[in-house]
């Protein structure tokens, strides 16, 4: 990207539009990971999830040809992750953490083992929407061609925001997280909300691995996902489990990757790796600075294992 | 009630029912064995079950793999080198799970201490071999016991969750390590591949006489053994073990529990900083983008395995290291991906864990229900 023609302006405009570009997985990422850990378990293994999504969307969409076939199998593949994670810990002194461990390499190494003869085929890509068509800039226009995946996931956010508070469903995913005990008194079972909790969050981070490898970066390589699973269950925490301000969140934190691409369009090549290490650092300030030894979070649910 | 531990005790000091005390006393160990062993065997028969299910020959896949890995003396020595990181990395996880804590990014640790150990190195260029050695071990040690005592001392003052702040930390010590290989520690003779300056060949750790098997083998064994001895024997390990089971438990009997945490991690970080200072010295001879070659990650499923004992480590280590090395002989031999063995250690990890939950469900380990059975 040439930024010459509009000079340093090219610096903030290039972040908004990575923000919008980079943000769509962490934003499904983070509401996924907010409903399971708002149901008092945390799915680390959604890193996993992504990975094996982003691989499974881009083999449909290469042999059946259609993007949205790929975006719905990557769902249906991360479904089974998180009913297999939420299968799992429903076990007796099995360690949800763990877990999570287990299911990131599992995933990433299934991931890479079906996605082998996938790196070389294109696949057809989700289509964007040219919100920027009223300008002549071409950077402007770049920034601004926003995929419809990202207006999903806010209007995602919206929903699921007001769903915790004014639904029924919202209301037992919130007292199951809160308490086993007293979901139990009211004659729900937390184990089988707490599986489908986590089989919902697992569809969205398919569809969050969907975006990587369909629209940005748009291939299938090993090196897809570089931590923003796990980046999202720190954005989770950070966010307050609120859905709105995991939306914010990742805004913010697609803002900070796209940084180092967006210094280097201008011409900016020094510590090029440090910048590129911004969202990183900013998840690490961020949990030192939310973090609290003798408070609790607001917010937290009672029932999670990482606050307690 | 005194019955029943009067008949319990009673073999033991009469030592006239000698058989059936040493039978529970064996009884009573046989779990921590019987039942790792037996999830490795069911990840084992899972993984078959993958392989015929992509048409494979699961027969031909373990074959090669006991050719891989230990067929011929040469495959064990490739073995042995490939399990010298994974016991130090496997330490990284397993002593701070002692404490009850999660660590996962023994890779950001391994990458510092290479590249701290490199610089170090290229620095004291002239000094005597021993000195240049002993300076770059304990270089490693540092940077990689300060990266993860940053991890420990964060979750004990801060109250930050330590399984995602040293897996952040590993991605931000892998991008120092890429910043200063190809900015100031680069060689500007490594053109493909960003270095640092080449150790003379003084500086470079040999192999243990008689293998081509190199010192870092020893030095992981030792560090193993020495861990163990801590954990088990020493005050401290005792303490650790205390605050391990409960945090408050230990702080009411006025155990320093912070100063405990920060030792520890500091300490398994530094094993894992080791590590890396022997890739660059025994292996690498610079520092360079290969030092993030994943032992970090393969050393959490050892200590996953190992069940955090640090003598279990050792022969988990050898075994995963035959593994490893066997992979690319799968790859060739079987037209498999290379990502086959990944698909086995996340298999071997889920099933590992899930074994957790049948601990104490059996009654054969159990010698105390025996007799109210009977």
């Amino acid at each position: 990207m040439d930024a010459t023609g509009i000079g340093l302006w090219g610096v903030p405009l290039a972040i908004l539009g990575g923000a919008i570009r980079v943000s769509t997985p962490f934003i499904f990422v983070s509401l996924g990971e907010a409903i399971t850990e708002r149901s008092g378990r945390i799915n680390l293994g959604l890193e996993g999830t992504l990975v094996f999504g982003a691989m499974t969307a881009y083999a449909v969409a290469v042999m059946t040809n259609s993007p949205w076939l790929g975006l719905l199998a990557a769902a249906a593949a991360g479904l089974c992750f998180g009913l297999f994670h939420g299968w799992i810990c429903k076990f007796p002194k099995v360690n949800d953490i763990a877990i999570g461990i287990a299911l990131m390499l599992f995933g990433s190494g299934l991931a890479f083992f079906f996605g082998k003869p996938f790196i070389k085929p294109k696949a057809p890509n989700l289509p964007a929407i040219p919100f920027g068509a009223w300008s002549d800039i071409p950077q402007v226009q770049a920034a601004l061609d926003v995929n419809v995946l990202f207006l999903i996931g806010a209007v995602l956010s919206l929903v699921l925001w007001w769903a915790f508070r004014n639904t029924r469903a919202g209301l037992i995913v919130r007292v199951v997280g809160d308490s086993s005990d007293a979901a139990r008194a009211m004659g729900l079972n937390p184990n089988t909300v707490r599986l489908i909790a986590t089989g919902v969050g697992g569809a969205l981070a398919g569809i969050g691995g969907a975006y990587l490898s369909l629209y940005y970066p748009g291939s299938w390589t090993e090196r897809i996902s570089s931590g923003q699973g796990l980046m999202a269950v720190a954005l989770v925490i950070f966010a307050h489990w609120n859905p709105l301000g995991c939306f914010a969140a990742a805004l913010l934190f697609g803002g900070a990757g796209a940084l180092g691409p967006a210094l280097q369009s201008v011409g900016v090549t020094q510590g090029y790796y440090l910048f590129y290490a911004a969202p990183y650092i900013l998840t690490l300030i961020i949990m030192i600075a939310t973090s609290s030894p003798t408070r609790s979070l607001a917010g937290a649910p009672g029932e999670l294992s990482i606050t307690r | 009630m005194t019955n029943t531990v009067s008949s319990a005790e009673a073999p033991a000091l009469l030592g006239a029912k000698g058989y059936p005390a040493a039978l529970a006393w064996i009884a009573r160990r046989a779990e921590a064995f019987v039942i790792p062993l037996a999830a490795l065997v069911v990840g084992m028969a899972l993984f078959s079950l993958f392989i015929a299910l992509v048409g494979k020959s699961p027969v031909l896949l373990y074959e090669t793999m006991w050719r891989g890995g230990f067929g011929s003396w040469f495959s064990i020595q490739n073995s042995l080198s490939r399990a010298a990181p994974l016991l130090l990395a496997a330490l990284c996880v397993a002593l701070p799970a002692r404490l009850g804590l999660v660590v996962i990014g023994g890779e950001g640790a391994i990458v510092l201490g290479g590249v701290s150990a490199a610089a170090i190195g290229v620095a004291l260029g002239g000094a005597p071999s021993f000195i240049v050695i002993l300076a770059m071990g304990v270089a490693g040690l540092a940077a990689g016991g300060i990266w993860i005592g940053a991890v420990g001392a964060l979750r004990h003052y801060r109250a930050v969750n330590e399984t995602i702040s040293s897996l952040l930390m590993a991605y931000i010590a892998i991008a120092v390590m890429n910043q200063l290989v190809e900015g100031p520690l680069r060689d500007p003779a490594s053109l493909n591949k960003p270095s640092t300056q080449p150790l003379a060949d003084i500086y470079r750790i040999g192999n243990i006489p008689g293998m081509e098997v190199h010192w870092g083998l020893a030095v992981g064994v030792v560090a193993c053994v020495l861990s163990w001895v801590l954990i088990e024997k020493t005050r401290w390990g005792f303490a650790a073990r205390i605050a391990g089971g409960n945090v408050r438990a230990a702080q009411v009997q006025g155990l320093a529990v912070g100063p405990l945490i920060v030792g520890f991690t500091a300490l398994a970080g530094g094993f894992a900083g080791l590590a890396g200072m022997l890739e660059v010295a025994a292996v690498q001879g610079s520092a360079n983008g290969s030092l993030a070659a994943g032992y970090g990650y393969t050393g959490i499923l050892v200590a996953f395995l190992a069940r955090h004992n640090p003598l279990a480590i050792i022969p988990v280590a050898i075994l995963l290291g035959g593994i490893d090395a066997s992979g690319g002989l799968i790859q060739r031999r079987m037209d498999l991906p290379d990502a086959t063995v990944l698909v086995l250690q996340g298999m071997l990890f889920i099933v590992i864990l899930l074994s957790e939950t049948l601990y104490g469900r059996f009654k054969a380990f159990n010698p105390d229900l025996w007799r109210r059975a009977s």
